[in-house]
């Protein structure tokens, strides 16, 4: 019994160390050493606690699939033509369609076997006569639009990774989540709303040739020339700051993208002391800007930005050096965040904000302190409750208590766990539930005591008997706390957590902590009464 | 110390009568003030929209908030105390637009009013409607799933019978929180989840103690009836049932009191869901073992007489 008592208080010896390191570097800050801190991290608190922002992004993936139908439509006319196939137009259409207009069976049956060829990822639909026309419908196959889906979100997160990279948040979370949706936490981040905007932008930069004989206004009311839309050219005022809007009609054709940027900065003009972007082409890029400069001399080239007009300034002459600049009256923080934007790549597909949740740092504090007020007010109460049902063994049982605490706070930070507002709670909820286990093992020995066993006979029965009692009633609140952890998100997960940390903390504790401090004292003299 | 006196025998499951009658009206009640409402009152979590918490320089009262905010076109929102800080709003919009600008809108139009610097915007939170379906869906598949896991290893443990009563009394208390919430006008939202969880890992927690007694009194004394063993079983765990109820009772109380406005309601589900929840591990629990017991004899003795006749 002896030696079987030394390695129980070894154990739980060696359990109170490890935890009491562990708890160094969060209870005694920067002060503690280097490979302390190292060793063991500071609990690590929720963003509803230190302040932050949490943001989950959907990927449309939806416009992802028809810019890819877009692209195919372009490449396909153009195969087209250089076949000397005569067809009418190739457009895209509702259902994930691609659909070719021809004048004849001919054409029809040579426009199959190019696509065919050509394009494996589609599939051929049943014909339709439309009057003189003949209409060949393809479909993209559902594994090519389930790629292009997966690529998009892939794509999303990494250019989301780049943007949040260099916005410089300390300890970013980026992860992905079911139904192509991104999850971004930002601690402690001081200008949501600039997140936002930095987060939320396509960042789609294109490069469209401005229809000069064509009145905006006539267009507005669907006086479209063929192949052409309208955009709206965005204007501030530099005095007042106003910003209008002018309708300015553009070729549907995007003749370059962003995507072949190799660097963007942000300079200040000496003309007029505005910031502006300047931006460089890669090799592809800027051959591509040549050739286009170079063939509309003369003509007004649009910059558009996420189908914003930033501005449409004539090319005076060919550009080769491969570098541009987009100017169009911006604050210096636009201008930077621009930059960071064009350099950190386009978003595949627009995303749009589902859920946003942010916390003002002062706010966090204010539950950080609500909290610890709580959890001291209701351990004191209980320990008071305990003292005077129980007497010395309330004092054990307070002890146990106090233990657990410390034990439940170690393993949150050993598992590196997040401790959150309602998880605070969790610990609150485990104190009052620490002690039942004891409280079921003191009654037991009560009741044994009554029917006049010595005061180690009913210890050791007390224990033995409360023992499955205890085990039964437990698992079934850890079943609760592990299907909440499966389904939680942010702060309710911290809750799953530490119910799941207090509860095996007090198991430990209650049963097993409890009995060697009982033991301690009975082991020496013959004790005849318990304090109970 | 002794609250309960160790041979205590209290008649509880001659109350089970009584009993089913005061918990069905509760839960009558409850679903009455839910229909009547047109079902919970969900917080923007499971409903979608925007809140928006500011923190002003002086006091100030919800309708000169909402006249603040009267030309900003938010559609239908709602203004009301954050906790009992005087100078703390909650401002709730359906709107889940673009929750950027809207945040900076109201600040700006609430300044114009209070004064610059006079207004700190401590939390915004949006979610989209979309979200917020999935996370009702998720919310009631973990309530769900939860009480499966417990019926199952309630079943393993003891027997079918004993699980049955348990769920019972799950349903019972989970019922009786909702319709609470309800005729409090309390919101529910995803930490609301969190307590119903908590509340029935709680009740079980109480009610496995009486049948785990129960168990081994049926052991012991298989002469008695099953109701006095049930019965008895109530009173042996009384002292503890009371006891323990009272602590978790404490700290809840501290939680509801001090623990401040974001975890007001979450503390507020779970101070009545353990007084329910300790309130059907005697009352209701128990009682539904006696009641199957009796609709199963009742079964058996019919299915006797038609044999016989």
């Amino acid at each position: 019994m002896s030696g079987n008592f030394k390695i129980r208080a070894f154990i739980v010896l060696g359990c109170l160390v490890l935890a009491l390191a562990a708890l160094g570097p969060t209870l005694l800050g920067n002060s503690t050493p280097d490979w302390w801190q190292k060793a063991f991290d500071p609990i690590h608190l929720g963003l509803d606690l230190q302040g932050g922002m949490h943001l989950v992004l959907g990927v449309d993936v939806d416009k992802a699939v028809e810019s890819r139908l877009d692209t195919i439509a372009d490449q396909a006319e153009e195969l087209l033509r250089e076949k000397d196939i005569i067809f009418k137009r190739v457009d895209r259409e509702a259902g994930e369609r691609l659909v070719v207009t021809v004048y004849d069976e001919e054409a029809g049956r040579q426009v199959d076997a190019l696509i065919t060829e050509m394009f494996p990822d589609l599939e051929p639909l049943t014909l339709v006569t439309d009057g003189a026309y003949i209409l060949k419908n393809f479909r993209l196959s559902d594994r090519e639009i389930a790629a292009v889906e997966e690529y998009a979100v892939r794509q999303a997160l990494e250019t989301l990774r780049n943007r949040v990279d260099q916005f410089g948040v300390s300890e970013p979370v980026l992860q992905r989540q079911a139904d192509n949706r991104i999850l971004i936490q930002l601690p402690g981040v001081k200008d949501p709303e600039r997140a936002i905007d930095l987060l939320g932008k396509t960042a789609l930069l294109e490069f469209k040739m401005v229809v000069e004989d064509a009145n905006p206004q006539e267009a507005l009311k669907g006086n479209l020339p063929p192949g052409a839309q309208v955009l709206y050219e965005r204007n501030i005022d530099p005095r007042t700051g106003a910003v209008t809007e002018n309708p300015i009609v553009v070729e549907s054709k995007t003749v370059l993208t962003g995507d072949l940027l190799a660097d963007a900065n942000v300079r200040i003009s000496n003309q007029f002391n505005e910031p502006y972007v300047s931006i460089d082409f890669n090799a592809v890029g800027a051959k591509r800007f040549d050739q286009i400069t170079a063939a509309n001399v003369g003509n007004r080239m649009a910059i558009v930005l996420d189908d914003t007009v930033y501005s449409a300034p004539v090319i005076r002459e060919r550009i080769s050096g491969g570098s541009a600049q987009i100017s169009g009256s911006f604050t210096e923080q636009e201008a930077t965040d621009l930059a960071i934007v064009l350099r950190a790549g386009s978003l595949p597909a627009p995303v749009n904000i589902l859920e946003n949740r942010t916390v003002g740092p002062s706010l966090g504090q204010d539950s950080i302190n609500k909290g610890i007020y709580s959890v001291l007010i209701g351990g004191v109460l209980v320990i008071l409750a305990m003292l005077a049902y129980y007497r010395l063994s309330g004092l054990v049982a307070n002890t146990v208590l106090i233990l657990n605490l410390v034990f439940i706070m170690a393993m949150l930070s050993i598992f590196k766990a997040t401790l959150t507002l309602p998880g605070i709670a969790g610990i609150v909820l485990t104190v009052g539930m620490a002690v039942d286990a004891n409280v079921l093992i003191f009654e037991r020995i009560r009741e044994e005591l009554r029917i006049g066993r010595t005061a180690k006979a009913a210890l050791d029965a007390g224990y033995s008997k409360a023992f499955l009692t205890i085990i039964d009633a437990n698992v079934t609140t850890l079943i609760a706390a592990l299907v909440l952890f499966q389904f939680g998100t942010g702060p309710v997960k911290g809750f799953a957590v530490t119910l799941t940390v207090g509860i095996l903390a007090s198991l430990f504790t209650a049963i097993f902590v409890s009995r060697l401090i009982f033991d301690f004292f009975l082991r020496r003299g013959q004790v005849n009464r318990l304090s109970i | 110390m002794q609250l309960i006196k160790p041979d205590i025998n209290l008649d509880f499951v001659g109350k089970r009568k009584l009993a089913a009658i005061f918990s069905v009206a509760l839960i009558l009640i409850g679903l009455a003030s839910l229909v009547i409402k047109g079902g919970p009152n969900y917080g923007i979590d499971f409903e979608g929209g925007s809140l928006v918490q500011v923190q002003f320089g002086r006091d100030t009262d919800a309708g000169e908030i909402k006249t603040a905010l009267e030309g900003l076109n938010l559609g239908s929102f709602v203004v009301q105390h954050f906790g009992d800080e005087p100078n703390e709003f909650l401002i709730r919009i359906q709107d889940t637009g673009s929750g950027k600008t809207m945040a900076q809108s109201i600040t700006a139009n609430l300044e114009a009013t209070y004064g610059e610097g006079q207004v700190d915007v401590r939390r915004v939170e949006m979610v989209g409607p979309q979200v917020g379906k999935d996370l009702r869906q998720k919310g009631l598949l973990a309530i769900l799933y939860a009480m499966i896991g417990i019926l199952a290893y309630v079943t393993w443990r003891f027997e079918f019978r004993f699980a049955i009563g348990a769920i019972v009394a799950l349903v019972h208390d989970v019922l009786i929180t909702l319709g609470v919430f309800s005729l409090f006008g309390k919101e529910i939202d995803l930490p609301i989840i969190a307590a119903f969880l908590a509340i029935i890992g709680y009740s079980l927690n109480d009610t496995i103690i009486v049948y785990d007694r129960i168990r081994e009194n049926f052991g012991k004394h298989q002469k008695t009836g099953f109701l006095t063993v049930v019965n008895r079983s109530i009173n042996e765990t009384l002292s503890r049932t009371v006891l323990t109820s009272g602590t978790t009772l404490l700290v809840v109380l501290s939680l509801f009191i001090f623990g401040g406005g974001v975890i007001h309601n979450f503390a507020f589900a779970l101070l009545v869901g353990i007084m329910i929840g300790t309130y059907s591990s005697i009352f209701v629990a128990s009682p539904v073992l006696i009641f199957w017991e009796d609709y199963r004899s009742g079964k058996k003795k019919l299915a006797k007489e038609g044999g016989a006749a």
